[in-house]
């Protein structure tokens, strides 16, 4: 439980798009993707995709990062997508009436493509 | 409280580190229940929200403030309890989190997952001075004795396995 997360950052086309590895909770993990989003946006990237596939949990903390990230990225006229989310994530974000803002996709290139 | 009744009592500090703690614990005693892998994973983040609830908005993250979790445990229920050192809150003035002006709001979700993840829920005066948050999950049935008509594809069955 001690390991928290894990973020890779590539670029595909003129899409940013951040691997996110562990827990996204209060703490460390929401500190990170805080500081990944903050990031990317500092440097004009508001093309942006959050590749959760190995993120097998994420708290109210984690949520509001999340959420706050989504936000972020849309006030700079941007889009803030996600990608692969495991089971819990996605019973977390249905539950939570997010599954319906958040922009989800199962596949890279459709994720990538859909895009404006 | 009946004799059969076990009871855990630990005081925590108000640092993040006591929300993984006390996540950790009351796994562990889930397990040891015998609650499967996906209940255990739902008191677990219960348990979490209520210490992150105790830590940011009751002891309002002061070090020198305590979290107080105790859990119950009988036969039929594992009850949770979870006390803070701040000035205490009612539940109806808590936001619905799933109110549409409130669903892009970065917090206010953790009484919701609570009240989600377990079978009853309540929030009153704590001897400690602040909110105590009770929760209740109720036992799983008791696995047959091996060897009473099981097969050994129901036993299978029965592995917790782990996922993504």
């Amino acid at each position: 439980m001690s390991v928290s997360l894990m973020a890779t950052t590539r670029e595909v086309g003129q899409i940013k798009l951040v691997d996110l590895s562990g827990r996204i909770a209060l703490g460390e993990g929401s500190a990170l993707l805080r500081k990944t989003i903050r990031d990317l946006l500092e440097n004009g990237e508001t093309r942006i995709i959050l590749n959760l596939g190995d993120v097998n949990y994420i708290d109210s903390s984690g949520i509001g990062e999340l959420v706050s990230g989504f936000t972020a990225v849309r006030n700079r006229e941007g889009e803030l997508k996600l990608l692969n989310l495991t089971r819990k994530v996605k019973d977390l974000l249905q539950i939570t009436k997010l599954f319906t803002v958040f922009d989800v996709y199962t596949d890279e290139t459709e994720a990538v493509n859909s895009f404006k | 409280m009946a004799s059969d009744t076990k009871h855990l009592e630990v005081v925590l500090d108000t640092h993040v580190e006591s929300v993984n703690l006390a996540e950790e614990m009351c796994i562990r005693v889930a397990e040891a229940s015998g609650f499967g892998e996906d209940e255990c994973y739902r008191i677990g983040m219960a348990v979490r929200e209520g210490v992150i609830n105790a830590f940011h908005y009751g002891n309002q993250e002061k070090p020198e403030k305590k979290i107080h979790l105790a859990i119950d445990l009988n036969h039929e229920k594992m009850i949770i309890h979870v006390m803070d050192e701040g000035k205490g809150f009612k539940l109806a003035d808590v936001p619905d989190p799933l109110a549409e002006e409130n669903l892009l709001s970065t917090s206010g979700r953790g009484i919701f997952l609570m009240r989600t993840f377990m079978d009853e829920f309540d929030v009153v005066s704590g001897r400690t001075g602040g909110a105590e948050i009770i929760m209740m999950k109720k036992l799983p049935p008791p696995t047959p004795p091996a060897g009473n008509g099981s097969n050994p594809a129901s036993r299978s069955d029965a592995a917790p396995h782990r996922e993504a």
